[in-house]
Formats: structure tokens, sequence, C-alpha cells
């Protein structure tokens, strides 16, 4: 039997393999070889060695910038969404009458697309300032915490579940111990419950930081970057780069090369280093 | 264990092979694909055009996708790698031949470059015609004239003249805009100018119609202004009297023009809330599509962009094309023979000529139309009025010769961030010189 399975395996496989080559690896090697090289369209490229990734930084410091706001833009989100999320599930976990319709509302804005939430916040953003006779557009720094704003209402709802779901996982005992044993609410909450729900903070740490960091629907559609790609993020101005920039196509993609390595690098860091404070049920 | 990955790697090819045919159609029908540029008459092409050529000509499948907004040459690129490509793109001028040089293809047989009044308005490349226009277009400041009639029989109205015709510079120009702002509800509107439209995507109107004729003071003509290396902006004072007219005049306050578009701006017009828009005529279509449309089509009118320079009393709209129709020489033969058939048809036969002159509102540069087959809409006559008026010439379009997108794209971010109050107006021209000197580098000029 084990032997059968063994020699099948690969027949078995198969179907999955070749999706998996076809929607990732084979595109993505590509991307990576394109990197390397000057096209108009992907099928006629020529060789230009590592003169697109110099020129990435070179014409312009519009990448630079994009890196800086979205490394800000990722450190508020990741510390807001989880702080939140975290405290509407320690909320909706103590027997709050009418807790369900509460976690179907916190949880709803998730399931609306990315554009349509930017268009929304856009309407609602602009009519705010409107007052003050300002729009998204007059300044970065509305920009910037438009897009944290509407980040964290789409994504705390979402982050919640995960974290009422570790909540409610924690043994009962174990609260009731330290309850017998005199532990006021504080402790309670630092010595026992966030240790113990640590994998989740892990998981919801690595989805906001990646989301942070890949963000791309809600900056095009909340201010595609405007004023004067101050408000521009890194997937945004990979996207400009590649398509709207004739003879740059190649440099749109370095820069995606660089993108994918420094968000693959830096989930790793964080995953490492959060694993190693989880402790075991 | 060897057997089976030998097997894995066949079926791998198999399967791949067969996802590497999947894009040949079997409907016997031809597709011609036409990616158009047009927003305002998309509706046109997919409900009139394509059942009427379908119609006449049944073996052909028409599909047309538009795309705008500064989306164009990006939508082209990525629908160009696909295995369905366009058969019949826009290229926008010689800029955009040069952007699309590996995939234009050779027109001078075509029946349809055959149509073509004057020859020497298509575009080559190496010595192939690749490029033929299909629309000439005219635009200035679009005036409302019953308002400005209204104006005009004010008692205490400020300017000597009497009838917005007489506006033949700058100068009179800024003083009747001044003057009417401060009587706005004794005309009736909110506004002289309609929003200086800033929202993503709608600053077409600033980056190349606005700054053409500073353009065209610089550099004379399209030739010109194509090959040259450097701009210095040399009329950048010109621009800046229009452009602050436009702004401080508006009815849209300067910190919120980034969240009006162009089609916000149009309505302001039709709704009868502003006198004057700058815009072309193929605006037309908007305006008396506007539900509310309060403008009376006789009251449409149009005025040239005067902003002080030399000798303006002499300049009239501008006028020119940057509608040029490429055909794809990467789609099959029975495509390319299907988009002559079709271009030919809609340009020639009688019921295409009058969804052209009637419908989409084209006034075509073809042989085949009679001088009164143009379009019957108030702004399609007045380019023609103003083409033909005694004693002023069209000023071309220069901007045609602007070396790229980004140089538009800084050149309204910067504008942006002046109107923003971040950045002084010789940061602006500073702006647009760097960036023209880098582009022009950058396309090898």
């Amino acid at each position: 039997m084990e032997k059968t399975l063994r020699k099948y395996f690969p027949l078995f496989a198969l179907p999955a393999l070749v999706c998996f080559a076809l929607a990732f690896l084979i595109p993505m090697v590509w991307g990576f070889v394109l990197s390397f090289c000057e096209f108009e369209t992907i099928t006629n490229p020529t060789f230009v060695g590592l003169n697109n990734y110099v020129r990435a930084f070179t014409v312009d410091n519009y990448f630079t910038q994009a890196f800086w706001f979205t490394l800000g833009f990722t450190i508020v989100t990741v510390i807001s969404i989880n702080i939140l999320a975290f405290a509407l599930a320690l909320i909706l976990t103590k027997n709050v009458p009418g807790t369900n319709t509460f976690r179907t509302i916190f949880f709803m804005p998730n399931l609306i697309g990315g554009i349509v939430l930017g268009w929304i916040w856009q309407v609602v953003l602009n009519g705010v300032l409107a007052g003050f006779e300002q729009t998204l557009l007059s300044d970065s720094k509305y920009g910037f915490w438009g897009l944290v704003v509407l980040m964290n209402w789409q994504n705390v709802g979402y982050m919640m579940v995960i974290y009422i779901a570790a909540i409610q996982n924690i043994s009962s005992d174990m609260l009731e111990a330290a309850s017998i044993d005199g532990a006021d609410g504080k402790t309670t909450l630092f010595r026992i419950i966030i240790p113990s729900v640590m994998p989740s903070i892990t998981i919801c740490l690595f989805l906001t930081l990646t989301n942070g960091f890949k963000l791309y629907d809600q900056n095009l559609a909340l201010t595609n970057g405007a004023p004067n790609h101050q408000t521009e993020m890194l997937a945004l101005n990979i996207f400009n780069t590649f398509y709207s920039r004739v003879g740059f196509e190649g440099v749109g993609q370095a820069k995606a090369v660089m993108f994918t390595i420094l968000v693959a690098a830096i989930a790793l860091v964080q995953l490492v280093a959060t694993r190693s404070k989880e402790v075991e049920n | 264990m060897k057997k089976a990955l030998t097997i894995m790697l066949i079926a791998l090819v198999a399967v791949s092979s067969v996802f590497a045919q999947g894009g040949s159609e079997s409907s016997g029908k031809t597709e011609v694909y036409f990616l158009n540029f047009k927003p305002e008459i998309a509706d046109v092409y997919t409900n009139v055009v394509e059942p009427a050529f379908e119609a006449a000509y049944p073996q052909y499948d028409l599909k047309v996708v538009t795309a705008a907004s500064n989306q164009y040459q990006a939508t082209l690129r990525s629908e160009l790698t696909k295995s369905n490509p366009p058969t019949i793109f826009q290229v926008n001028g010689p800029v955009g031949i040069a952007e699309n040089s590996s995939t234009v293809a050779p027109l001078q047989d075509t029946e349809f470059y055959g149509l073509l009044a004057d020859k020497g308005m298509a575009l080559s490349l190496d010595g192939n015609v690749v490029a033929v226009p299909y629309a000439v277009e005219g635009y200035g400041i679009i005036y409302n004239d019953a308002i400005m009639r209204k104006y005009f029989a004010l008692p205490d109205k400020a300017v000597s003249i009497s009838s917005a015709e007489e506006i033949t510079d700058f100068d009179t120009l800024k003083a009747v805009v001044e003057d009417m702002s401060k009587h706005l509800d004794e005309l009736g509107i909110q506004g002289v100018f309609a929003s200086t439209s800033f929202m993503p995507g709608s600053e077409w109107r600033w980056t190349t119609h606005l700054v053409n004729p500073a353009l065209w003071a610089e550099y004379g003509d399209l030739a010109t202004a194509q090959s040259a290396a450097t701009f210095e902006f040399s009329a950048s004072e010109n621009f800046k009297n229009i452009f602050d007219l436009y702004l401080n005049n508006s009815i849209t306050a300067k910190g919120m023009v980034g969240s009006k578009a162009d089609a916000d701006s149009m309505a302001e017009f039709a709704l009868g809330q502003v006198a004057m828009v700058q815009n072309g005529n193929w605006a037309a279509a908007q305006i008396l599509g506007t539900q509310g449309n309060v403008v009376a089509d006789e009251d449409i009118k149009f005025l040239p962009l005067y902003m002080g320079l030399d000798g303006e009393k002499n300049n009239g709209i501008c006028v020119g094309t940057e509608n040029y129709l490429a055909f794809n020489k990467n789609a099959s033969a029975e495509a390319l023979e299907g988009a002559d058939i079709f271009l030919t048809w809609l340009f020639s036969s009688d019921e295409g000529k009058d969804i052209v002159t009637n419908q989409l509102l084209f006034i075509t540069p073809f042989a085949s139309f009679s001088a009164d087959e143009v379009p019957n809409d108030p702004l399609a006559k007045q380019v023609n009025i103003w083409m033909n008026k005694d004693g002023v010439s069209s000023i071309p379009w220069v901007f045609n010769g602007i070396p790229s997108e980004q140089w538009k794209a800084d050149f309204a971010q910067a504008m942006l961030e002046y109107i923003n109050g971040r950045y002084t107006w010789d940061q602006v021209t500073q702006t647009a010189v760097d960036a023209w000197a880098r582009e022009a580098e950058l396309t090898g000029r």
C-alpha cells in the first residue's frame, strides 16, 4: 500500500503541480528574468543587466519616497488594527448583550472590495474636509490618515474574529485558578490571556503587516498617489512605473522583484520573532 | 519512480500545450477588436455602430472596448500581450507611434487610407503610413452667450465693450471675467468659470490643452516641439495669467479642485451654474446629454485661449487632432482585412457616414464627406466658423510634441501643489522645464 502510494504520488499531485507552475512558478521565474531586460511587451525582451535596478533609484526618487510612506503606514496600521481588534475581541467575549450582532457588524466591512471601500471613504472624507474647503488631495497627511482609517475600518473586524476564537479557547480552569489566586483584571490579561493567544497574535501581525505593505486597491481608489506622488505606496508605484511610463517596463519589473524580496524578508523576520514568544498550550 | 516522473513530464507538456492554444476562436466569425479612446461616445459604438456593422457584414464580429481617463496607453499595453489583441487602436500622434513602434502596421494599401482627403495628414514610420487621422477637433473657452448677453446688458458693467465677440485679448477677458465675478447674483450663476478639475485622471485640460498656446509660442510648430530637447517655458507668465483667472473666478474654491472631475465641470456649464468652461467640441455630447441642460444650442460658443501672448487678437481656437487610428500588425490577416472593411464602411457608406455625422459627431478629414456633412452640434459648427474666420488663424495642436505622459503627470502634480499653496509658480515652471529635459533625454531626443 505504502509503496503503491509512493509510486502514484506524482500522478495524483500532477493537476495541482501544473496549476501551481502555470499560475505561479512560471510567471514568477519569467518576471525575475524580465527584471534584467528591456521590453515593450513581455514577449520581446532584450537583456540589459542590472540597468533596471539602477534606474529604479536614479531617474526619480518616487520609489524610495513610496517605501518610506509604505513603511510609516504599515507601522501605524499594524499597531492600531491589532490593538483595536484585540480590545473589541475582549469586550465581545464578556457576555455583552447583542454580541453576535456586533461581531457581524464589525466583520462586514471586510466583505467589501478594496476599490469600492476606497471610493466610499473618498466620498466620506472629502465630505468632511469640504467643511474646511479642502480635499484629500490638498495635503498628503489627509491621504495618509485617510488610508489608515480605511484600513482599520476594513481589517479590525477580521482580526477581531481571530482574536475572539483564540480567547474563547482559553480554558476556563486557568482563568478560574487565576481569580482564586487573587489575580486582578490587568494581571489576568497580561499573564494569562495574552500569552495564551500568542499564536493568534502571530497570525494577525503577519496578516496586517503584509496587508499594509501590499496595499494597492485602496490606495488607487482613495488618492491615486496624489498630491505629487506623496501618498503613493510601493505597489501603486510599481504599477505606475510598469504601465504609465514607456520604456520603464523593465524598471517596474525590477522594483517588483525588490518588493517581493523585501516583503518576504520582513514577514520571515517577524514570523521568527513572534514564534519564539509562543507558549505551548 | 522514474517511469512515473516521465509520465508526469509528458502530461505537463501536453496540458500546457492545450492551454497555449486556448486563445484561438472557432465560431467561424472573424473578430475585429477596436480599442476606443473616446468615452463620450462609447455608448454609440456599442449600441449603434456594432449592430449596424454586423448587420451589413455578418461574417465579422465587431468588439469595441473603451479606455480613457489617462488609462488608454496602459490598457492598450496589457491588451496587446493577450492572445486576442486589439486590431484597431488609437495613437495620439508621433509620440504614440514611437511608443507602439513594434505594433503599428503599414496602411498605405488599405482602402481606409485612400479615403483621406489630405494624405499629408497621415503619420509615417520608416516610409510606411501607419496612422490615419479620423477626427479634427477644436477647443477653447466655451461660453454661454445668454449669460454673457445678460452681463453686457447690466447698467453698471465696468467694461466698454458690448458683446462677448469683442473680447480679443487677455486684458479684456480678465476685465470682463473679474467684473462678472462681482455680479454673480444678478447673472444667476455661482462662478464665471467651471471647476478647474484636478481629480486624478481629469488634469488633461490643463496639462495638454491649456499649455498648448504656450508651447506654440515657444516652438512655432509641431515638428519643432517634437524634436525639442529642452523647454524654456518662456510663456510661463502667460500660462499663469489664465490659470489664475480660472482659479480665482471659479465656482469651486481652490482647496476643492482635487475632488472635481472634468465631467463635473461640463455638468456645471450645462446646468447654467457657470458662464465659461475650457473644453473642445467633443464635449458637445456631454453638454447636450446632461439631464436638465438649460443652455440653448445657439448660445454655446467658443472663445480662444487668450493669455496675453503677443499679437493674440489674430489667434483663433486650437484646431488639430490627436485622434489617429492604427492597425496592429500582429493581428491575424483576416482581422486586419475586417478592420479595413469596418473603417471604410464607417467613413464612406451612407449608413456609416450618417452615424459619424449625427451620433459620433466627428468633423472628419475624409474625401467621402461633403461640405454639408458636418456634425449638427453647436460646437462643431463653431469650430467651422473659427477655422474660416477672416483675420484669425487657428493655433495648431503643438502639445502632441510633449515628450511623454510622465511630463504631463509631473506638470499636473506641480500645478496641484501650486493650487494647494505649497509651490510657488517658479517651482511649477522649474518642474515643467526639468521634467521636459529628463523625458526628452529618456525618449532619445
